[in-house]
């Protein structure tokens, strides 16, 4: 039971960390290798209004923290990467190194070491189905939840969530529905930044800001997408089940150690049986060549 | 007014046969070259009095076949590459694993470590060959940190103190020349190559696949052509930097090996694979005049990287050609 518990939390997390990167890659088509160093950047941001702004209630820091590492990631877009916008090789050398220059920036300004917390939303634990979990675990479960509701509603619901599927589908034709891509990559940017930050805001408190996180994060974004099909939602939620479980289970029977083994046997399997992952179905032509 | 860029009445003289008639043609030609090939061949003369910079010009070189191996991967296959860490690691554990577990002498290690090492590569990252050229990048981008948490999890291959006690080259001289050669070698190799039919191919395959596709030609077999190529000379300069230091360890999987040859491809200028090498001269050196900074380095990188990329994306290589080829002036309208 302990299992099923903890697999469940260690999959929302990692579907939380995932979101952001299938949603600006299934959009604007730009696989944002940025993503790790904006969740490090959320994280930071946060603990730096919390701590140096002193009076900033809790609640504040980490709205502030959001919507600045949501305005970095436009910004991103905004200036750098609409001038190489379709070419492939350039667009993601630039978001690589421009995650590079983040993490390894705030690595050189002295994120290192166990200094920087972010306290727990709620602290202590409570007792669910003989397994402990405690509140912060909770939160991150409930949070993870509703942000796939939110997503979904908003994308069903209103103009822009309607004009980012239309541009995710087929660029050509929703373009000439009078949807701005350029506009609509801005904002998928922006938001797949404030999720990033949203995850890290959630995440951050079962342990340190580190800079190695960022490259973590990445790693298992990276993984979760390319096994639930690149650009695809509802792959994302399946595959982090898939590796959340396959975790947990490797953890509990073998040893922690193989945890990034998992991942890497998981996405060598999806690419060797189906390459355009769970659900990439209607795609499976574009991504084979 | 407006302004002309024409081709020099030289260059247009020197496309023909006819250009081995004429001493001066032939200096046209042949003078970059050789100004490349003597300048390099007389640095370690140059240095003599500078150890340290004698150091600088080996690691300068391997990263130049680093640089080659990306821009080649990039400008010709159509694959970007995001970690060349893995290449060095990769060479660099087998010349550990033939040097001191197999007993082999050095000029046996480092080639054989090579080619052992290219073939583990591409079959490690055959599963995404045969898909789009962002899951190679994703790929690439995972193997050298995953390898680095399996060796330190597993506690294999010396775990985090690494494997010591690999044999040092003769003397520096060997050490210099070594690397230098095999860099010249592999430089003017890869120009031909690229030119051969098969390099055609490839450029195909870089273009327009499902033409290559549609000629009954097999993607995925290019594909792992390239990929070997580039991993042969990954893993050369990996296993040239183990038995430079003695030592082979996490380190090799480091992301200086996988930023430092992007960042040399785009400032010297992708596509032209001299570029490769002279983006490598100039950042490495620069790496080490900067050595005070420490992490802070990768941001400077990336920053030139960025900024070339998008207001100077083609590079110092092709904006010297320009200059060298054509001349420019003001015509009425």
């Amino acid at each position: 039971m302990e299992l099923v518990v903890y697999g469940i939390i260690n999959s929302i997390t990692l579907s939380l960390i995932s979101l952001g990167f299938t949603l600006v890659y299934s959009i604007s088509r730009v696989p944002n290798f940025a993503h790790g160093a904006l969740y490090v950047a959320g994280g930071y941001l946060t603990w730096v209004f919390l701590n140096h702004f002193l009076g900033i209630p809790y609640f504040l820091a980490i709205l502030l923290g959001v919507i600045i590492t949501s305005a970095v990631g436009a910004a991103i877009y905004q200036f750098i990467l609409v001038r190489i916008r379709g070419m492939e090789i350039s667009e993601i050398i630039a978001t690589y190194a421009i995650g590079l220059a983040i993490l390894e920036g705030l690595r050189w300004g002295g994120l290192r070491g166990g200094t920087f917390v972010l306290p727990a939303f709620f602290p202590g634990s409570v007792n669910i189905l003989g397994a402990s979990v405690d509140y912060q675990r909770l939160i991150i479960v409930g949070a993870g939840v509703l942000t796939f509701i939110i997503l979904y509603l908003f994308t069903r619901f209103t103009k822009v969530g309607l004009a980012f599927r239309g541009i995710a589908q087929d660029e050509r034709a929703a373009m000439m529905l009078g949807i701005n891509s350029d506009m609509t990559a801005v904002l998928s940017l922006a938001i797949g930044s404030a999720l990033a930050g949203l995850a890290a805001i959630l995440l951050l408190p079962l342990g340190n800001i580190v800079v190695e996180g960022g490259y973590n994060v990445l790693v298992f974004a990276v993984a979760v997408c390319v096994i639930g099909g690149l650009g695809s939602w509802g792959g994302v939620i399946v595959a982090s089940f898939i590796i959340g479980f396959a975790q947990i289970l490797t953890e509990y029977f073998i040893s922690a150690h193989y945890q990034m083994v998992v991942a890497l046997l998981a996405i060598i399997i999806t690419l060797l049986v189906k390459p355009s992952g769970i659900f990439g179905k209607q795609k499976e032509l574009e991504e084979r060549v | 007014m407006r302004k002309e860029r024409i081709d020099r009445g030289l260059k247009v003289r020197t496309e023909g046969i006819y250009a081995i008639t004429s001493a001066r043609e032939i200096l046209y030609l042949m003078g970059p070259r050789i100004l490349l090939i003597v300048g390099l061949l007389a640095l370690p003369f140059v240095f003599e009095l500078a150890p340290y910079w004698k150091k600088v010009i080996n690691i300068m070189c391997a990263y130049a076949l680093l640089a080659l191996s990306f821009d080649f991967l990039a400008n010709y296959v159509g694959l970007v590459c995001l970690g060349g860490a893995f290449f060095t690691g990769i060479g660099g554990y087998f010349a550990a694993i033939f040097n001191v577990e197999l007993g082999m002498p050095v000029w046996l290690s480092m080639p054989l470590a090579g080619v052992a090492g290219a073939i583990f590569c591409t079959v490690a990252l055959l599963p995404c060959l045969p898909l789009r050229g962002v899951y190679f990048a994703i790929v690439t981008l995972m193997y050298p940190l995953l390898f680095t948490r399996i060796i330190e999890a597993l506690d294999i291959l010396g775990g985090t103190n690494g494997m010591t006690g690999l044999d040092a080259l003769p003397n520096a001289y060997v050490e210099n020349y070594v690397i230098i050669v095999v860099a010249l070698v592999f430089l003017f190799a890869m120009r031909r190559f690229v030119n051969e039919d098969i390099g055609l191919v490839l450029r195909g395959v870089k273009d327009n696949d499902q033409s290559v596709r549609a000629s009954g030609i097999s993607v995925t077999r290019m594909r792992i052509i390239g990929v070997f190529i580039a991993s042969l000379l990954g893993c050369f300069a990996g296993a040239y930097i183990a038995h430079l230091y003695m030592w082979a360890g996490i380190s090799l999987f480091a992301l200086d090996f996988s930023i430092i040859p992007i960042a040399a491809v785009v400032i010297g200028g992708g596509g032209t694979l001299v570029g490769a090498l002279i983006g490598a001269f100039i950042l490495v050196p620069l790496s080490e005049v900067l050595r005070a900074f420490g992490t802070f380095r990768i941001v400077i990188y990336c920053a030139i990287l960025t900024g070339f990329i998008v207001f100077k994306s083609e590079g110092i290589m092709i904006y010297l050609q320009r200059k060298y080829h054509q001349f420019e002036r003001w015509v009425k309208v």
